[in-house]
C-alpha cells in the first residue's frame, strides 16, 4: 500500500512536469514572454506536486506507530500494568495481528488485535485521501501561479539549493551521530576504568575481562592491569611506520617519475595500473600478508638464524605500506604536475638538469602537497584493520622488534567485538574508548593535512 | 657593435627548419645576430618568432615532438650538434618569459639559483656580491636590498620580471633571450624594462621578441619580421620601419594586418 502510494506521488510528479512545460507553452503561442524557460515551469509544478504530498507521507510514517500504540494501550490505562508490561502487551498484540504469536491467546489481547488491524487500516485510507487531497490542493496552487505567469525560476533554483542542503547536512549530521555514540560509551568505560591506567598501562589483555554475569557488581579492581593501551598505540604507531617506510620512498619516487620522466605514452598505463593497487579489497592484501610475505620472512629469517614469528609486524607493515603507495604517488603525482610549466622553464632556462630542476624547484613548490599526501596515507596506516588481523597476529606485545608479532588499536577493537558480549560491560566499552582514540589520532592528522593542502593551494592562486 | 666598422656577428643560423611532430614550424630561417646589440623580432601571433627564439638556448629540447634541424652558431660552435651541453649554452644565453615566474622561494634564492648550479661563488660573500650586483643591474636593488629573505612572489609584476632578469642575468650571460618580457606589465613597469634593456646592451646581446612594434622601434637596432614560419625581411630598425623592401613588411607595420 504505502509502496503504491509511493509510485503513484513519483508518477504525479513527472505528469505535473509534463503539464506545467505545456502551459508554458501555451502562455508562450499567445505571445506573451516567459518569466523562465519552459521547463522550470515544469519543475515548479512538479516541485508542488510531489514534495507537500512526500512531507506528509513522511510525517505519517512516523507519527502513525506512536499514535496507534497509544490508542491500544489506553485500554489498558488505570489497570496498574508497568511501562515494561504494557510494551510486552503491544508487542504480543502486533505479533498476534501478523498471526506470528505463539504463545497463549487471552480474550483482551485478541480484542487488541482486532482493534490494532481496524486502526491500521482506517490509518492506510486516511492517509491515501489525506496524500491525494494535499496533493490536488497544491497542485491548484501551483497551476494558478503558473497560469498567471509569474515567477518559477527563482523557487525552483531555491529548492535545489535547500536540497543540496540537506544532502551536505545528512553527512554532518550522521558523522555527529558516530561520534556522540563513541562518546557515551568511551565516558561508561573511564568511569570504570581510570584514563590514567588506560594511557599509561602496559598490559592489555580483555580477555582477562571475562563476560561478567550482570546480576555480579561492578569491581573496579578486577581490571587492573588489563586495559592499558601502551602496546597497542605503540604497536599501532609501530606498524604504521613500518608501512610509511616502504610507502613514502617507492609512492613518492614512482610519482616523480610519472609527473616527470614518464613519456605520456608510459604515464597512459602505469597510472591506472599504479592506482589498481588501491582498488583491491584490504582482506586480498591481508591473504598476501599472512600466506605469502609471512612465511616468506620466516623463512628467510631462520636460514639467517633469527627466530622469525609467522605473524610479524614487518610483513603486515610491509605489505600495508604496498597497500599505500597508489595514495602517496597518484597524489603527489598530481601535485607535481600542478607546478606551472613556467617554474619549470625557468629552472630550465638558466641551465639546471631535470634533477635539479626536481629537487630545488618543483618538491619545494610541492612540498606542502606532498606532505598532505603523506599524512593521509598515515591516517590509513593507522586505521587499516584487515591485514593486521590477518597477519601480525592478536596478542598485544610491547616490542619494538620487527620479527616479533604484534596488534593495533583497530585489530584490538575486532578482537573485542567479535563473540560474546554484553552491553555497559568494560570489555565491550573499552572497543568504543579505543575507536574514539583511533578517531581522534586520526582526526588530529586529517586536520594538519588539509592546513597543509590548503596553504599550498594558496600559493598559487 | 662595430669593431674598426665590421658588424660582429654573435649568431649566425644557417637554414633552420623547425618541426612540432608533422607539421613545419620554421622554414629555412637565415638570421644573424649582431653583437651587443638589440635585435628585434616582430610578426603576427604563430609566425614561429617565439620558435626561434626557443631554439637559441634549446629550450625546445623540453617540448617532446619538436624537432630542429639546420645549424645555429654561437661562438664558433653548432648549438644544434651532439656534442653541445645544455647545461653551458643556457648559462651562457639567459631567457626572461613572457609572464614572470620567480620560484617559490626569497628573492635572495632566486638570484641565487643559477650561480649555485653553475658553481661559481666559492663563499657566501662571493654569492652575496653576485646577488647584489644582478639585482643593482636590474634596477630592482633599491627596492629589495631591505626584503631580500621574503618570498619573490610577494612582488609586484613589474618587480617580478626585473627579479627574473636579475634571475637571468647572475650568471653572466652573453645572450639574453626575452619572450615578450612586457606582454604581463602595465605601461610604468614596460617603461622601466626598456630603459633596462637599453642599459643591458652594453654587456649583452639581446633578442627580444614583442608584438608591439612600437616597442620594438623604440628598444631594439635590428629588427626581423616573420610571417607564417618564415623571416620576411630583416635588417636594422631604422630601415624595417622607415622604408621596408618587402610589402607584407610594409603592412605588417602600418597595421594593415596581424
Amino acid at each position: 500500500m504505502n509502496l503504491i502510494l509511493f509510485i503513484f506521488i513519483v508518477l504525479l510528479g513527472f505528469t505535473s512536469y509534463y503539464f506545467g512545460r505545456r502551459k508554458a507553452y501555451t502562455i508562450q503561442s499567445t505571445n506573451k514572454r516567459l518569466t523562465a524557460l519552459p521547463q522550470f515551469y515544469g519543475y515548479y509544478l512538479a516541485i508542488w506536486c510531489a514534495i507537500p504530498a512526500f512531507i506528509i507521507f513522511s510525517l505519517w510514517a512516523i507519527f502513525e506507530p506512536t499514535i496507534v500504540k497509544l490508542l491500544i494501550l489506553s485500554d489498558y490505562s488505570n489497570q496498574g500494568y508497568l511501562d515494561d508490561e504494557l510494551n510486552l502487551i503491544y508487542e504480543k498484540t502486533k505479533a498476534l495481528s501478523r498471526r506470528q504469536f505463539t504463545g497463549e491467546i487471552t480474550p483482551f489481547i485478541e480484542a487488541s488485535a482486532e482493534k490494532y488491524l481496524s486502526l491500521r487500516s482506517i490509518a492506510q485510507s486516511s492517509k491515501a485521501v489525506i496524500v491525494l487531497s494535499i496533493i490536488i490542493a497544491s497542485v491548484a496552487y501551483a497551476y494558478k501561479k503558473i497560469s498567471s505567469n509569474s515567477r518559477t525560476r527563482e523557487p525552483v533554483e531555491k529548492f535545489l539549493k535547500a536540497v543540496l542542503f540537506t544532502a551536505s547536512l545528512a553527512a554532518i549530521l550522521t558523522t555527529v551521530g558516530i561520534v556522540f555514540s563513541l562518546i557515551f560509551q568511551t565516558i561508561d568505560f573511564f568511569k570504570v576504568i581510570p584514563l590514567f591506567d588506560f594511557v599509561f598501562g602496559t598490559h592489555w589483555y580483555p580477555a582477562k575481562a571475562f563476560v561478567r554475569d550482570s546480576s555480579e557488581a561492578l569491581d573496579p579492581t578486577m581490571y587492573s592491569d588489563t586495559f592499558g593501551a601502551v602496546p597497542i598505540f605503540a604497536g599501532t604507531f609501530f606498524i604504521a611506520f613500518i608501512a610509511m617506510c616502504v610507502a613514502i620512498p617507492i609512492g613518492l619516487m614512482s610519482g616523480i617519475y610519472l609527473a616527470e620522466y614518464a613519456s605520456v605514452k608510459v604515464r597512459q598505463y602505469a597510472k591506472p595500473l599504479i592506482e589498481i593497487l588501491a582498488g583491491i579489497p584490504t582482506v586480498v592484501y591481508g591473504f598476501f600478508a599472512a600466506l605469502t610475505v609471512g612465511p616468506f620472512l620466516k623463512e628467510i629469517g631462520n636460514s639467517m638464524g633469527l627466530d622469525v614469528s609467522a605473524e610479524s609486524a614487518l610483513a603486515a607493515g610491509g605489505v600495508m605500506g604496498i597497500m599505500i603507495i597508489p595514495f602517496i604517488s597518484s597524489l603527489s603525482d598530481d601535485v607535481i604536475t600542478s607546478v606551472p610549466q613556467s617554474l619549470r622553464d625557468g629552472s630550465y632556462a638558466m641551465g639546471a638538469t631535470k634533477s635539479e630542476t626536481i629537487k630545488k624547484v618543483i618538491f619545494p613548490a610541492a612540498l606542502p602537497g606532498i606532505v598532505g599526501s603523506i599524512l593521509l596515507g598515515v591516517s590509513r596506516a593507522i586505521g587499516e584493520t584487515m591485514i593486521v588481523v590477518m597477519a601480525s597476529g592478536l596478542a598485544a606485545n610491547l616490542t619494538l622488534n620487527p620479527l616479533e608479532s604484534t596488534s593495533t588499536i583497530t585489530a584490538q577493537i575486532v578482537v573485542i567485538l567479535i563473540g560474546d558480549q554484553a552491553f555497559g560491560d568494560p570489555k565491550t566499552q573499552a572497543a568504543f574508548a579505543l575507536g574514539m582514540s583511533l578517531f581522534l589520532v586520526t582526526l588530529c592528522l586529517n586536520i594538519v593535512a588539509l592546513r597543509v593542502v590548503k596553504k599550498y593551494r594558496e600559493k598559487y592562486e | 657593435m662595430k669593431k674598426n666598422g665590421v658588424k660582429m656577428i654573435k649568431i649566425n643560423s644557417k637554414n633552420v627548419d623547425v618541426y612540432y611532430g608533422k607539421k613545419q614550424a620554421l622554414f629555412n630561417i637565415n638570421l644573424d645576430i649582431e653583437e651587443n646589440q638589440v635585435t628585434a623580432l616582430i610578426g603576427p601571433s604563430g609566425c614561429g618568432k617565439s620558435t626561434f627564439l626557443r631554439c637559441l638556448n634549446r629550450m625546445n629540447d623540453v617540448i617532446d615532438i619538436c624537432r630542429v634541424k639546420g645549424q645555429i652558431i654561437i661562438n664558433d660552435f653548432d648549438i644544434n650538434d651532439k656534442s653541445c651541453d645544455v647545461v653551458r649554452l643556457r648559462e651562457k644565453i639567459g631567457m626572461v618569459f613572457q609572464k614572470p615566474n620567480p620560484f617559490p622561494k626569497t628573492i635572495y634564492e632566486n638570484i641565487s639559483y643559477g650561480p649555485t648550479i653553475h658553481g661559481m661563488a666559492q663563499s657566501k660573500n662571493e654569492m652575496d656580491e653576485i646577488v647584489e650586483t644582478s639585482l643593482k643591474k636590474a634596477a630592482l636593488w633599491e627596492e629589495v636590498k631591505d626584503r631580500l629573505h621574503e618570498p619573490g612572489t610577494g612582488l609586484s609584476g613589474g618587480q617580478q620580471q626585473r627579479l627574473c632578469i636579475a634571475r637571468a642575468i647572475s650568471v653572466k650571460p652573453e645572450v639574453i633571450l626575452m619572450d615578450e618580457p612586457c606582454s604581463a606589465l602595465d605601461p610604468i613597469a614596460t617603461a622601466q624594462i626598456e630603459e633596462l634593456i637599453d642599459e643591458l646592451k652594453k654587456d649583452h646581446t639581446i633578442i627580444i621578441v614583442t608584438h608591439s612594434m612600437a616597442q620594438a622601434a623604440r628598444v631594439s637596432q635590428n629588427t626581423g619580421f616573420f610571417h607564417l614560419g618564415e623571416l620576411i625581411e630583416h635588417g636594422s630598425t631604422d630601415k624595417i620601419f622607415k622604408n621596408p623592401e618587402n610589402k607584407k613588411t610594409q603592412d605588417y607595420i602600418t597595421g594593415r594586418f596581424g
